[in-house]
C-alpha cells in the first residue's frame, strides 16, 4: 500500500496515478460499449426495432362475416343465418391470483359442460395464437346461462358473452344431407391450398353444398386494426384501419323445395331406412335427393351433448349418411334397363325376338326361378320389361356371360364408377365383372370364379352388384335423353346480395354413349307399360297418374336384411325431362313401397309443371 | 498540468476585494462538473414533462414538478456541501458509518413496503430512501476508515476489514430486499478500496470468491432447495441472456426497451412514440427512462446524455487526481466508481446487455432519495475541488 499517511499537498504519487490511468481507461471502455451499442441498435438496426415497435402497438380484431344464404331453384330460403350469443373469456381480466383464477375457470367449465382441463387447452392454443386476445369457449349460449352470468358478474371476472353468427335452418330437417354444416377449420383444413388465408377458429362448411360451395358462401372477415398499450387496451383515437366484414354471396341451389318436401314426407311416412333421388334427365340439375333418416343441421351449430352424439354417429341406422349418393345396394329389376339395353345394342337381342319362360331358368345345374315362381312362356321384350319377367333377363345375362357386353354398357351408363356430383361423400359402388372375380379368385380372395351365375344374378341387378339411386338415376337419364351422361349437381348459381347472378353452374356432360334411338324408345315403351298399363308391375301404383311415365320396380334381395325396395320412374313418356329414384331398405316389393313415395314426388312435380304433362307429348300411347 | 492550465485561466485569484462570485466561491468550483449535473437533472425534467403527462391522471405534471423541486433542492445541497471542508467527514466516519446502518435498519421497523420490499420511510413531501443516501455515507466512511488503519495490521487484515465494513451495509440492503443498491454498495467498497491501493493479488482473490459466489448463488443453492436469491431477482440477473415474448417474463421488459430505443433511430419518435408511451416499456420514469430518451430523442439525444455522463465522470475522475490529501482521492475514486457503475448498468440494462437490477439512472430516473443523493456525491466532489484550489491559492499565496 501506498497510503502512509493523510498528509497534505497532492496526494497523487506514481502508482496511484497507474491505477487512475487503468480507472479512467476503464471508464472509457465502459462508454465505449455503451455508445457502441447504441449505435447499433439506434443507427443500424433502427429500422427493424422501428418496424418492431409498430407491430407491438396494433392489434387485430376480426369480425366474422356472416356466410351466404343457401336458397332453393325459386328462392326460397334453405339456409340463413341468425345472430347467436358466444361465451367468451377475457385473460386480461381473470382474476391474478392462481387459486382464485382455478375457482372461476372451474365454475365456468362446470357451466358450460365442459371440463376444466378442456377450457384450459383451449385457452392456452387460442393464446398461441393470439396473445391477450378474448377466447371464445363456447357458441350460441342460451339465455338461461346470459342471464345467470350477467346476474353473477362479480363471480365471474373476464367473461364476456358477443354476438355471433350461426345457421339457421327455417325448414328443420329438410335436405339435411346435401346442405350439410358449418364447422371450425380443422388443423388439416388449414394446410389446404383452397382454406389459403384462413386463421384457427375461423369456420368453414363441412358437409354438403357447405362444403363445396365453400369459398363462394363464406365471405371475407372484416379487420379493425387499433393500437393498443402494452396491456392489450384500446388507446384512444387509435383505430388504425377498419375494414367491414363482406358477407358470403348467396348459393341458389337447383333443388326444388316442394318435390324434396314430398320426397322426405314420403320416405318419412314408410318410416324405413331408404332414399330419393330427382334429377332433370337433360342437365343433371338435383331437383330433389333426400336420404332417411335423417338429422337436424342446426345440431352441429352448438357443442353436441354425449346423447346427441350417441344418436347421431353411434346410431346403427346412421343418420348423417347420405344414403343417395353413398348407398352401397343391390337394384333389384331396375337394373334390366341396362341389361336390355346392352342386349339390344351388342345385337343378341331384337324388339322382336321372344324368349321362352318355363318358370326357371337353368345353367350349370343351378335354377334361378321367377320371382313368385311365376311363369310366363313367350316373351318380346316390351311384355318381359311390363311384368319384370326375370327368365327372359336371366337368358340375356347367361348369353353374355363371357363377353362383357353387359358390364361395358353398365360401366357406360355410370356403375361402378365416381358420378361427378358436386357433393362430398359420393361412392363408386361396385360393377362385378369377368376380370373382377377372377383376378379376386386369383389372389384366393373368393372360393371361384367368375361364372354364367354371376352375370345372370347382374342381369337383374343381384348378386355383387353396388349401387345407389344416384348412379341408378344417372343410368336412366342417360337412356332417356338418348346417350347423354350428365353430371349431377345441386349448385345452380351464385348470387349477391341484391340477387345479381355472379356465376352459374353448368358443368358439361360426363361423356356420350352412342346408342340406337329405336332400342332407347323399346325400352321405355316396356316401362311405360309396366307403369301404366294393366299387369305392369307398377300399374297399382301409376296407373291413374294423369301424366304418361316410363317406370320400373325392383325387388332387391340383400343378404341378412329383408327385400329392399327400388322404384326408378322417367316423366312425363316418350321425352321424360326428369328422373326420380327411389329406394327403400327392407321396404319390400319394388311397388309396395318405393313407388308410392316416387309417385308423391311426381306429384309434386307436375302439380307445380302442370303445363309439362299438357303438352304435346303428353297423350298416352295407345 | 492541470493545476498550471486551472491557475491561468483565473487572471487574479487573490483580489484584495473579492467580488461576489469569489464570495461564493464559484472561482473554485468544477464548472464541468456542476453544468453536466444540471444538464441532466435539467434533462430528466424534459423528458419527464413529456413523457409522463398521462400517468397520473388529473396532474400532467405530478412526477414534473417533484423532480424540478428534487432538483433544485440537490444544487442547492450541493452547492452547500461546496462551502463544507469534506475533510471534516474523515473525523466523524465512526458516527456517519452509525448512522447509515442505523437508518439501513430502521427501514425494516418503519420502512414503507412497495412491491413487496422495504426500502424507504413515507415523509411527508416524499418518500426517503436511506439506501440512497447511504451510497455516498459509504464512501465517505469507508474513505475515512481506510486512511485512519492504513498502518494498524497486516495487509490481508486490511482487506478483509475494508470488505466486511463496505458490504455489512450492502448486506443490510439487500435484504430490504433492494439487490441493485446492495451491488452499487458492492461497487463502491471495491472502488475505494481500489483506488486505496489494496494489492492486486487481493483483488484477484476477491475476484474468484465473487466467481464462486455468484455460482453458488444461481447454480448451487437453488439446486440444494435453499435458494438466496428471490425467484424474481434470479430471473431478472439472468434475463438479458435469453431474451422472451412472454410479456410475464423479465426478458420480455429488457426486449421491450430494447426495441423502443432502437425504434428511436437517428433523430427519434417524439410524440409518435410508442413503446415507451403505451406501457410497453415498465418503469419509464425511473429505471427504464434511457429507454425513452433513446425512443423520444434517438441516437442524438440518447449520445447526448451519454456524453453528459462521460464529462461527470472525466471530472470525477480528475478531481481524484487534484485532491489536495489522500482522503479526498478515496471519496472522489469512491463517487466516480459509484457513478461509473450505476451509469453503466443502468444503461446496459436499457440497451439489453446487463441484467434488470433495478439500480436508477444518477440524476434521470425519478426519485427524491436518488438526484438528492447523486446532488449529495457531487457537492463532496465540488468540495474536494475546492479545498485543492484553496490550498494552492494559499501555496501560491505564501
Amino acid at each position: 500500500m501506498y497510503l502512509r499517511s493523510d498528509e497534505r499537498g497532492p496526494a497523487v504519487n506514481n502508482r496511484l496515478a497507474l491505477r487512475l490511468a487503468l480507472f479512467g481507461g476503464f471508464a472509457v471502455a465502459l462508454f465505449a460499449i455503451l455508445f457502441l451499442r447504441l449505435w447499433l441498435l439506434q443507427v443500424l438496426d433502427g429500422e427493424k426495432y422501428l418496424a418492431e415497435a409498430k407491430n407491438n402497438r396494433t392489434r387485430s380484431f376480426r369480425t366474422s362475416a356472416p356466410r351466404g344464404k343457401i336458397l332453393d331453384r325459386n328462392g326460397a330460403v334453405l339456409v340463413a343465418n341468425r345472430t347467436s350469443l358466444a361465451l367468451q373469456v377475457n385473460p386480461r381480466k381473470l382474476p391474478e391470483d392462481p387459486a382464485e383464477r382455478h375457482a372461476e375457470l372451474s365454475r365456468l367449465a362446470d357451466l358450460t359442460h365442459s371440463t376444466l382441463k378442456h377450457l384450459r387447452k383451449t385457452m392456452h392454443e387460442e393464446l398461441k395464437l393470439a396473445p391477450a386476445a378474448p377466447v371464445t369457449l363456447r357458441r350460441d349460449v342460451g339465455h338461461y346461462l346470459v342471464y345467470y352470468l350477467q346476474e353473477n358478474q362479480d363471480r365471474f371476472p373476464g367473461v364476456e358473452v358477443q354476438r355471433v353468427f350461426v345457421r339457421a335452418y327455417p325448414d328443420g330437417t329438410l335436405a339435411a344431407h346435401l346442405l350439410g354444416n358449418v364447422g371450425e377449420i380443422s388443423e388439416k383444413q388449414l394446410k389446404e391450398p383452397r382454406y389459403k388465408g384462413l386463421q384457427p377458429g375461423d369456420e368453414i362448411g363441412q358437409e354438403g353444398v357447405e362444403d363445396t360451395y365453400d369459398k363462394y358462401l363464406r365471405g371475407r372477415p372484416g379487420l379493425t386494426r387499433i393500437q393498443v398499450d402494452a396491456l392489450g387496451e384500446p388507446t384512444p383515437n387509435g383505430r388504425l384501419v377498419s375494414k367491414p366484414p363482406a358477407p358470403g354471396d348467396n348459393l341458389k341451389l337447383s333443388i326444388e323445395k316442394d318435390v324434396q318436401e314430398a320426397g322426405e314426407a314420403g320416405l318419412a311416412a314408410k318410416g324405413l331406412p331408404g332414399a330419393f333421388i330427382t334429377m332433370d334427365v337433360h342437365t343433371g340439375e338435383i331437383l330433389a335427393l333426400g336420404s332417411f333418416p335423417t338429422f337436424e343441421p342446426s345440431l352441429f351449430t352448438r357443442p353436441l351433448t354425449q346423447k346427441q352424439v350417441d344418436e347421431t354417429y353411434n346410431n346403427p341406422s346412421a343418420p348423417l349418411a347420405d344414403r343417395a349418393i353413398s348407398g352401397y345396394y343391390p337394384t333389384g329389376s331396375t337394373f334390366k334397363l341396362i341389361t336390355a339395353m346392352a342386349a339390344l345394342e351388342s345385337g343378341i337381342l331384337t324388339p322382336s325376338r321372344s324368349i321362352y319362360d318355363g318358370g326357371a331358368f337353368t345353367v350349370g345345374g343351378e335354377s334361378f326361378k321367377n320371382a313368385g315362381g311365376a311363369s310366363y312362356g313367350s316373351l318380346t321384350l316390351v311384355p318381359a320389361l311390363q311384368v319384370s319377367d326375370d327368365v327372359f333377363f336371366y337368358t340375356l345375362g347367361d348369353e353374355m356371360w363371357d363377353t362383357g357386353q353387359l358390364q361395358h354398357w353398365a360401366h357406360a351408363l355410370g356403375i361402378g364408377r365416381p358420378p361427378g356430383i358436386d357433393l362430398p361423400g359420393a361412392v363408386e359402388g361396385l360393377l362385378p365383372s369377368q376380370h373382377w372375380r377372377n383376378q379376386l379368385y386369383k389372389e384366393g380372395k373368393t372360393e371361384r370364379p367368375w361364372s354364367a351365375g354371376d352375370n345372370i344374378q347382374l342381369a337383374t341387378g343381384q348378386g355383387d352388384l353396388q349401387t345407389n339411386p344416384l348412379q341408378m338415376a344417372i343410368a336412366y337419364a342417360t337412356v332417356a335423353n338418348g346417350g347423354t351422361v350428365v353430371t349431377p349437381h345441386v349448385g345452380k348459381e351464385v348470387t349477391d346480395a341484391a340477387g345479381r347472378v355472379l356465376k352459374e353452374f353448368a358443368p358439361p356432360p360426363r361423356r356420350h354413349v352412342k346408342m340406337n334411338p329405336a332400342n332407347r324408345d323399346v325400352i321405355l315403351e316396356g316401362l311405360h307399360e309396366a307403369a301404366q298399363t294393366p299387369g305392369g308391375t307398377s300399374y297399382e301404383v301409376f296407373g291413374g297418374f294423369p301424366t304418361p311415365v316410363a317406370g320400373k320396380t325392383g325387388t332387391a334381395q340383400r343378404v341378412g336384411h329383408a327385400d329392399q325396395s327400388w322404384y326408378i320412374v322417367l316423366a312425363p313418356y316418350p321425352n321424360p325431362k326428369i328422373v326420380t329414384a327411389v329406394t327403400i331398405e327392407e321396404g319390400g316389393f319394388g311397388a309396395e313401397s318405393a313407388a308410392p313415395v316416387a309417385l308423391d314426388i311426381l306429384e309434386a312435380y307436375f302439380h307445380k309443371h302442370a303445363t309439362a304433362s299438357a303438352g304435346p307429348n303428353g297423350g298416352s300411347p295407345g | 498540468m492541470y493545476a498550471t492550465r486551472a491557475r491561468r485561466a483565473r487572471p487574479e485569484p487573490f483580489a484584495v476585494h473579492p467580488g461576489i462570485a469569489e464570495r461564493l466561491g464559484l472561482p473554485y468550483m468544477d464548472g464541468g462538473l456542476a453544468l453536466s449535473a444540471t444538464a441532466l437533472v435539467a434533462f430528466s425534467v424534459f423528458t419527464l414533462a413529456q413523457a409522463t403527462k398521462h400517468d397520473v391522471p388529473g396532474s400532467p405534471y405530478y412526477y414534473v414538478d417533484r423532480q424540478a423541486i428534487y432538483g433544485v433542492l440537490g444544487i442547492v445541497a450541493m452547492y452547500l456541501l461546496t462551502r463544507i471542508d469534506y475533510s471534516r467527514f474523515r473525523e466523524l466516519r465512526v458516527g456517519i458509518y452509525t448512522f447509515l446502518c442505523v437508518s439501513i435498519s430502521l427501514v425494516f421497523v418503519f420502512g414503507f413496503a412497495a412491491r413487496g420490499s422495504r426500502r424507504s420511510f413515507e415523509l411527508p413531501f416524499f418518500s426517503f430512501q436511506p439506501s440512497e443516501l447511504g451510497k455516498v455515507l459509504l464512501v465517505l466512511a469507508l474513505a475515512g476508515f481506510v486512511i485512519d488503519g492504513a498502518r494498524s495490521g497486516s495487509e490481508w487484515q486490511r482487506t478483509v476489514r475494508y470488505l466486511c465494513l463496505g458490504l455489512a451495509p450492502a448486506a443490510l440492503v439487500f435484504l430490504q430486499p433492494d439487490l441493485g443498491t446492495a451491488l452499487v454498495f458492492g461497487a463502491i467498497t471495491l472502488a475505494v478500496m481500489y483506488v486505496g491501493g489494496v494489492r492486486w493479488t487481493h483483488f484477484a482473490v476477491i475476484g474468484a470468491a465473487f466467481v464462486a459466489m455468484t455460482v453458488a448463488v444461481l447454480v448451487v443453492a437453488p439446486a440444494v432447495g435453499t435458494p438466496v436469491l428471490k425467484g424474481y431477482q434470479e430471473q431478472r440477473l439472468t434475463s438479458f441472456l435469453h431474451p422472451s415474448a412472454d410479456p410475464s417474463d423479465a426478458g420480455y421488459q429488457q426486449n421491450q426497451a430494447k426495441i423502443a430505443i432502437g425504434s428511436g433511430e437517428k433523430t427519434g419518435r417524439g410524440d409518435r412514440a410508442t413503446q415507451t408511451r403505451l406501457n410497453f416499456v415498465p418503469e419509464r420514469h425511473t429505471d427504464f427512462i434511457f429507454a425513452v430518451i433513446g425512443e423520444r430523442y434517438g441516437f442524438m439525444g440518447a449520445a447526448l446524455v451519454l456524453s453528459l455522463y462521460a464529462l461527470l465522470i472525466w471530472r470525477a475522475l480528475r478531481i481524484v487526481t487534484l485532491s489536495k490529501n489522500s482522503y479526498g482521492t478515496l471519496v472522489a475514486g469512491g463517487i466516480a466508481g459509484m457513478l461509473l457503475f450505476q451509469v453503466f448498468v443502468n444503461v446496459g440494462m436499457n440497451l439489453g446487455i446487463m441484467p434488470i437490477t433495478g439500480i436508477p439512472l444518477p440524476l434521470m430516473s425519478y426519485g427524491g432519495s436518488s438526484v438528492l443523493a447523486t446532488f449529495v456525491a457531487v457537492g463532496v466532489l465540488q468540495s474536494i475541488h475546492m479545498q485543492a484550489r484553496l490550498s494552492q491559492k494559499g501555496r501560491f499565496a505564501w
